[in-house]
């Protein structure tokens, strides 16, 4: 707060309310998210910043830490795009469609933001493991799953399908009928109206689905690590290493892995508001 | 128009088959079968060898430890949320928008980051590792680092539900109570709190579905002593890895109850209440 030697009424921070209790509701506010979220993230940046670019990139290309990045990030982005193509498909399925069961379908869609990871990881390792109900006969087809990285696949895609769905379905429930009508009257297929006339407003809904998807993706760890097998080289994943590099009392390992990793999820969170600001500009919503 | 069904705003009747069949399978395949699956798991030997779990003391512990941390977790986010929403719906100021970006922040770290956060800051070689020690005292591998790390993970949930709502809702029913002489404590009792009480019961329910749940950031704070720094998710992955399966998904049984009764009640209130929502469903 600033002393205004002016005769115009003085700047404050806060425009003026009759309501009260905005000191100790702002205060405890900020005090609290420092505390508990911006000093100990600042503690991560600073120790990386220790490092500097040259002890990241060192921590980054250490054979078995490019592995894990290499492992997390293809196989998000892989999943992210799966769940993308289906959560579409099922968004669509559940407001467009009535059939009978819609409802509960439409709740189960929330279930891998309910279910403990843990639980999640160590239901699809058994699901998919040599003697599960899924894992059996597809060894028996030659197709091994648990212990493999097609074992994280399946997880994260379980684990990213209910952004996409949740992102896609109000956006659906907006769309005019009078466009589809309108490309209908004037011939279009039915195909064609879907490609050129409802998809376009829908892709970039799908897009912010597809980054949060695979941000949540990147930073995965109780569900993939039960099915994953944990195998160096082949089917470690990124958070995992972080853990590892703890136990060893490796900390500047585990800062950097994690500082590369937060790098990524705020570029995927950037993407989203750009992607968002793209999309209020040309279609008027979000 | 050829279209069967004489509408054109549907595709036709084998397309919508074969669309609803795609969607039912893909969620039963990769969403129900592992909800599904935990259950068989924990009912395989019998409900006697079930129930024979919870008679074990270190899964008493666990359970007891979970309860704990939600139960200090839940009403500090509530606390906070409750703060967060009154000062940035209420009053306009400078960088609200900031704000609201760094209160998000927690969903956009991995569990495992967060944990590890902690330990750099209250490690033994983390940043007050040497003051801690030389002060006999222990965050990080026992409850306190359990618990700031759960606040961590779960930060948001209350906040985010209630501040879009309260925005909404503007400060005119507030600002009225106060004109006919109500006090502030007063205005915000019994004039804000029932117009958020479903918001705030929605934030709860995700908040404490997430605490009890939260198996990443808690593993690295942990330290896993078995009996004392174990919560429910991380008794499960040591059953787990000593093929205990029974054990481990008979507690992991318990977890995805709640997981189903927190589901139901969620789905309730955005049918009972979902006006009074308004923002839901984005995580």
């Amino acid at each position: 707060m600033t002393l205004s030697p002016a005769a115009k009424a003085p700047w404050r921070f806060k425009a003026a309310s009759v309501l009260p209790g905005f000191g100790p509701a702002f205060g405890f506010t900020l005090l609290y998210l420092s505390l508990v979220v911006l000093f100990p993230l600042s503690v991560l940046v600073w120790r990386a910043s220790g490092l500097g670019f040259s002890g990241l990139y060192q921590v980054a290309t250490e054979p078995r830490v490019a592995a894990g990045l290499s492992t997390t990030f293809t196989i998000s982005f892989a999943a992210a795009v799966i769940d993308a193509v289906f959560g579409l498909i099922v968004a669509w399925v559940l407001t467009r469609y009535e059939f009978p069961g819609r409802g509960l379908l439409d709740a189960a869609v929330d279930l891998p933001f309910a279910l403990p990871t843990a639980v999640a990881g160590i239901s699809l390792a058994s699901l998919y493991g040599p003697n599960g109900f899924f894992g059996a006969p597809l060894a028996a087809l030659g197709i091994k799953v648990a212990f493999t990285r097609l074992g994280i696949l399946v997880a994260l895609i379980f684990v990213g399908l209910p952004f996409i769905v949740r992102t896609v379905q109000p956006i659906l429930l907006e769309l005019e009928p009078e466009l589809e009508e309108a490309a209908a009257t004037l011939g279009a297929s039915r195909a064609r109206t879907i490609w050129r006339v409802m998809l376009p407003p829908l892709a970039p809904a799908v897009l912010t689905g597809f980054a949060l998807a695979f941000a949540r993706a990147v930073g995965e760890y109780g569900s993939v690590i039960f099915i994953a097998g944990n195998i160096a080289y082949v089917s470690e994943i990124a958070p995992l290493l972080i853990v590892v590099k703890l136990e060893q009392y490796d900390y500047a390992g585990a800062t950097g892995i994690a500082t590369i990793m937060l790098a990524i999820s705020f570029a995927a969170l950037l993407a989203i508001n750009l992607v968002q600001a793209w999309s209020r500009k040309r279609f008027g919503h979000v | 128009m050829s279209n069967a069904a004489g509408n054109v705003r549907s595709e036709r009747p084998a397309t919508r088959r074969a669309l609803i069949a795609v969607a039912i399978g893909f969620l039963a395949l990769f969403l129900l079968s592992p909800l599904v699956v935990v259950f068989v798991e924990a009912f395989a030997k019998g409900f006697g060898a079930f129930a024979a779990v919870f008679a074990d003391s270190e899964a008493l512990a666990a359970i007891g430890l979970t309860l704990l941390v939600a139960a200090i977790t839940v009403p500090a986010n509530v606390v906070f949320g409750l703060a967060a929403a009154w000062a940035i719906a209420k009053f306009s100021f400078p960088g609200k928008s900031l704000l609201i970006t760094l209160i998000d922040l927690p969903f956009s770290v991995s569990p495992v980051v967060a944990g590890l956060v902690y330990v750099l800051v209250f490690g033994a070689q983390g940043l007050f590792g040497d003051w801690l020690v030389a002060h006999d005292m222990q965050i990080v591998f026992a409850v306190p680092g359990i618990v700031l790390a759960t606040i961590f993970v779960t930060f948001p949930f209350v906040a985010r539900e209630l501040i879009p709502l309260m925005q909404e809702q503007g400060s005119v029913e507030e600002e009225a109570a106060l004109t006919l002489g109500a006090s502030g404590p007063r205005a915000f009792l019994t004039v804000t709190l029932p117009n958020v009480k479903w918001a705030l019961l929605y934030g709860v329910l995700l908040c404490n579905a997430r605490a009890m749940g939260e198996f990443g950031a808690v593993s690295v704070v942990s330290g896993h002593i078995r009996g004392l720094t174990n919560t429910i998710p991380l008794q499960v992955e040591i059953l787990y890895n000593e093929y205990n399966s029974v054990a481990a998904f008979a507690l992991a049984a318990l977890l995805a109850s709640l997981a189903l009764v927190t589901l139901g009640l969620k789905t309730l209130l955005e049918w009972r209440h979902g006006d009074a929502l308004k923002t839901h469903g984005r995580h």
